[in-house]
């Protein structure tokens, strides 16, 4: 890659705070802006059908929360993701916004409308005090739910082209990200756990606002209130939790296919196999305990109590939690599928660069070539290069705490061994990207992780440090044996 | 025009080998318009934050401007949602037509560059609190508390912007990069101190003048802001964008002469100059509308607006023409080296290529196994000459162990499947290995 390296020694490189900003945003976004607009705009529609406002003002009231919270913590995680990324893989970021510009310029707009949108019908709640007024201000209600699903689903298009390349390194076009075989699956499941998630949380939201008080007439209380929320919400879980389960077994079903069509994963891991496992699993107790309270709430709004609720939801964010890990697996070794790898080398540079060597060919290296001398420093160049983007030093997922997996703690290492490991460690796990320099450089990078073995030393990141550029190189790459 | 020769320790990096998805002219007025639309409501946030902290500490003595302050706070709730997801296109175009530089920029300030995330955050919870909070905690200690809640959010919105603007300053001059140590050390470079006068100055004028037109609007409920009419509303915002435009004739070339040369070109000038004229004329038209009685304050809104959104476009634009010429050269280097890279780079495929493909002997093929069974010592796995001896006369036992290796030896981690290097090739290795590891024995 041939940006600086942003890197965090302890944090996997920075990777884990890209994970943690878009697992907030997904379990903010989900539950309160897919899930919970639409079912906020059926209770205004629905208490200006029958002349409720008690339920209009809790509707109001519970919007209230969402704006709030969508408006800072979701907005912005959105926008962190991609500053973030920006950090952390920019060679990756930067290449789909070339090959996806229209999906990100349509993404934008539709989130500028999303925004105007929850801006303007909160803001004007309280203004629309006319059965027309009121009849309006419910449309925009209507169009913020389906602008805030649209967003869904084009985020999940872009997501899910970086997952299944398709048939994207040939034709290099939009639309094939949305013939991805799991497309569909993974929206439908979204959408309905989302309005499931969406669902408990009004009803959560509703016990704050419907303590009990004296003064009420009898009929029109915080209980009926409570009682009227939670039959209906238990009905939005117990349909939702269908279309979780179907979309969810279809992904389920779908992923290993998918898997096996893409060549270099085609051996599914222990570590997938796993995972798919849970996966299924989780799906079962989800469903279970979305069942459970579904059906409670039909019976009594006082069979469920407050804590209770608090399960489903955290269910939820486990299984999307883990949904979204489905990523990590399906990805490796590459960033972009049969393009590019995760480190940022390109599939068709690669032989190139195993031949001329990595570091004659970078640009934020402090030397071009491996001698005796500098041997550790363009180790520490070359592990920026080739592997921080998945593993730290000592840290998170660390390479030395995997070497000594494999050779143990108490013992020497051998370093041709480790050489030759790094060579075809793609061969070995084909998770892994090939090692994209030449014989001297897997040497460097062993001299590196030798010394680090020793000092403990941690590596800061261009952040900290700042880069060092090489001299200039040579007049680039007409070698002898590039030369036709 | 004349290139000022890169320094020699300017980072060349490659680009990335895909086509900009439009011409770079079209990316490039995109980039330039949809920078204006979000610093707009950037602007409206920032100075109305500051106004908001300024007139609700004059409200202690005269309560009619804490009603005014807190009117305006109600501005701000739009202003900067709109100001997040307007950042979104220009950050989509300065990616794109300035990969190389502006990435760079963000890794080098990479801590406060991540820190936007937060501060932004906190910064937007806090003004909710302030706005939300402003009748329940209106009197003694708690309105010490709203007020210091509104500073604390007024100085995180001053400080987002800096971060913004050391990146946009940093990237350039990719010659200075290496002397870059973080965020902090940035703001030596270049002159992003002036920057931010001038864009801080920009934030209280053009909010004034937004502010102007929003309380002297016909549709403006008068009594949400007691004590003042709307002529007094006009007039005081009015005040605060003519006085703070006539502080942007120092800042403004302060800014200008601060700017290092790499970029300077005649064309900057004229726009610039032009940009200032239009600017004088803006504030003739803002003192004479000050002069005039409350009767006819505000006849001319539409036309200071126009104006004013001229000298912005002249000021976005001259901006735009300073970083095309001052990365002008690093442009045409980057280009080249991509271009150099990417001929070698098809040479050496294309002979790859026609070279006929050899196939691995067994002795390549075992280097898959070699990092870890060696013949004598136990490395990560068992050594061959252990191998050997159980696998004596079975070489598919070693096949179909590496198709799908079990555990047996607790002491030692989980050997991976090797079944992606195919039965025909796994046979040879299982011969060599058997036959090195009886001539180990
Ligand atoms: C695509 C991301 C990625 C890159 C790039 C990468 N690795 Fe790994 N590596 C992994 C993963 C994932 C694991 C498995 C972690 C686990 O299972 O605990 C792993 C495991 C390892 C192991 C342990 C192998 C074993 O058999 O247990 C070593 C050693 C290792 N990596 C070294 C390196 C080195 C050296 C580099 C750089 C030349 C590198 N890796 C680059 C993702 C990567
Ligand atoms: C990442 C390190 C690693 C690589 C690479 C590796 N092995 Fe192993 N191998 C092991 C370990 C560890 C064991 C011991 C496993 C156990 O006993 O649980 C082992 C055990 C074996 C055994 C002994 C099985 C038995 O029945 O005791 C054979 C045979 C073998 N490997 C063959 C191979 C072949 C062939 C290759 C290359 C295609 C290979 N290994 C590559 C780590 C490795």
């Amino acid at each position: 890659m041939d940006f600086p390296s942003f890197y965090m020694d302890h944090l996997a490189g920075g990777r884990l705070i890209i994970g943690l900003i878009a697992s907030l945003h997904v379990l903010i976004n989900h539950p309160l802006a897919v899930g919970a607009y639409p079912l906020l705009t059926w209770m205004e529609w629905w208490a200006h059908k029958n002349n409720r406002p008690d339920i209009d003002q809790l509707a109001y009231k519970i919007t209230f929360i969402v704006f709030i919270v969508t408006t800072t913590v979701g907005a912005m995680t959105g926008v962190g993701i991609w500053l973030s990324t920006s950090l952390f893989a920019p060679f990756a970021i930067g290449s789909l916004l070339r090959v996806f510009f229209w999906g990100w310029f349509a993404e934008w707009l539709v989130f500028i409308s999303e925004v105007g949108l929850i801006l303007w019908w909160f803001l004007t709640w309280k203004k629309a005090n006319t059965p027309e007024k009121k009849r309006k201000h419910i449309k925009i209600g209507v169009a913020l739910s389906i602008m805030s699903w649209l967003t869904m689903a084009l985020i999940v298009a872009v997501l899910g082209f970086m997952m299944k390349p398709g048939e994207w390194n040939q034709t290099r076009a939009f639309w094939d990200a949305m013939t991805n075989p799991l497309y569909a699956p993974q929206l439908g499941f979204r959408t309905f756990i989302a309005l499931m998630m969406g669902a408990v949380f009004v009803w959560f939201a509703t016990f704050f606002f419907t303590k009990k008080k004296r003064g009420y007439e009898q009929g029109t209380g915080p209980r009926q209130l409570r009682n009227w929320v939670v039959y209906r919400m238990s009905h939005v879980v117990l349909v939702s939790l269908l279309g979780t389960y179907l979309f969810g077994t279809w992904y389920w079903s779908a992923i290993p296919e998918t898997m096996k069509a893409n060549s270099s994963v085609a051996l599914l891991t222990q570590e997938f196999m796993s995972w798919h496992g849970q996966f299924q699993s989780l799906l079962g107790w989800t469903i279970l305990v979305f069942a459970a309270i579904g059906l409670g709430g039909l019976g009594s709004s006082f069979l469920i109590p407050r804590w209770a609720l608090l399960i489903p939801s955290l269910m939820g964010i486990w299984l999307l939690g883990h949904f979204e890990r489905a990523r990590e697996f399906m990805r490796k070794p590459w960033v972009i599928g049969e393009y590019m790898y995760s480190n940022g080398v390109h599939k068709d540079e690669l032989a190139f660069l195993q031949s001329e060597g990595l570091l004659k060919h970078a640009t934020y290296a402090k030397h071009r070539e491996v001698t005796e001398a500098n041997k550790v420093e363009c180790g520490k160049d070359v592990f920026m290069l080739a592997c921080s983007r998945c593993h730290s030093t000592t840290g998170l997922n660390g390479v030395i705490e995997k070497f000594t997996t494999m050779y143990g703690a108490d013992k020497d290492w051998d370093s041709s061994g480790m050489a030759l490991f790094i060579q075809g460690m793609h061969q070995t796990r084909t998770f892994m990207p090939p090692f994209p320099g030449n014989d001297k450089e897997a040497e460097a990078l062993v001299a590196f992780i030798q010394q680090v073995r020793a000092t403990r030393e941690s590596l800061p990141g261009a952040q900290s440090t700042g880069v060092v550029v090489a001299p200039p190189t040579a007049p680039p790459a007409m070698t002898a044996s590039s030369q036709p | 025009m004349t290139m000022i020769p890169l320094l020699a320790n300017t980072p060349i990096p490659r680009d990335l080998p895909l086509p900009l998805p439009l011409p770079e002219g079209v990316l490039t007025v995109l980039l330039v318009i949809f920078f204006l639309v979000h610093i707009l409501f950037v602007n409206l946030m920032v100075g109305g934050s500051v106004l908001v902290t300024f007139f609700e500490w004059l409200g202690r003595k005269d309560a009619r401007w804490d009603r005014l302050a807190a009117a305006i706070g109600r501005t701000i709730t739009v202003n900067k949602s709109l100001a997040v997801v307007m950042g979104i296109g220009p950050l989509l175009c300065i990616n794109l037509v300035y990969t190389m530089q502006w990435y760079s920029a963000n890794t080098l300030t990479g801590h406060a560059w991540l820190m936007i995330v937060p501060l932004v955050i906190l910064a937007f919870l806090l003004t909710y609190l302030h706005k939300y909070k402003w009748e329940s905690w209106s009197q003694g200690g708690w309105k010490w508390l709203h007020q210091l809640v509104g500073l604390a959010a007024t100085l995180l919105l001053l400080f987002v912007p800096l971060i913004f603007l050391a990146n946009v300053n940093l990237m350039l001059f990719p010659g200075e990069w290496e002397k870059v140590r973080g965020f902090f050390s940035s703001l030596s470079i270049g002159n992003v101190l002036p920057r931010y006068l001038h864009f801080i100055a920009a934030s209280l004028a053009m909010t004034g003048l937004f502010l102007a037109g929003w309380f002297g609007r016909e549709g403006h409920e008068i009594e949400n802001t007691p004590g003042f009419t709307r002529p007094e509303l006009r007039r005081i915002f009015y005040k605060v964008a003519a006085y703070v435009t006539l502080a942007q004739f120092v800042f403004g070339p302060l800014l200008l002469f601060t700017l290092p040369a790499a970029g300077i070109t005649t064309q900057l000038y004229i726009i610039i100059v032009s940009g200032a004229l239009v600017g004088l004329l803006t504030l003739w038209l803002l003192f004479r509308e000050l002069k005039s009685g409350d009767d006819r304050i505000g006849r001319s809104y539409v036309q200071i607006c126009v104006l004013f959104s001229f000298v912005v476009l002249g000021m976005g634009s001259g901006r735009h023409v300073y970083r095309q010429a001052a990365l002008a050269p690093h442009q045409a280097e980057i280009k080249e080296r991509t271009v150099h890279y990417a001929a070698a780079l098809a040479a050496f495929n294309k002979q790859r290529a026609a070279a006929p493909p050899v196939e691995q002997t067994p002795e390549q093929l075992f280097m898959n196994c070699a990092a870890c069974h060696a013949p004598n010592v136990k490395l990560v796995g068992p050594p061959l000459t252990e191998i050997a001896q159980i696998y004596a006369g079975n070489p598919d036992g070693i096949v179909a162990w590496a198709k799908a290796p079990g555990k047996k030896r607790p002491e030692l981690p989980q050997m991976p499947p090797m079944i992606h290097l195919g039965e025909a090739n796994l046979r040879k290795i299982a011969e060599l290995m058997l036959e090195k590891g009886k001539a180990a024995q």
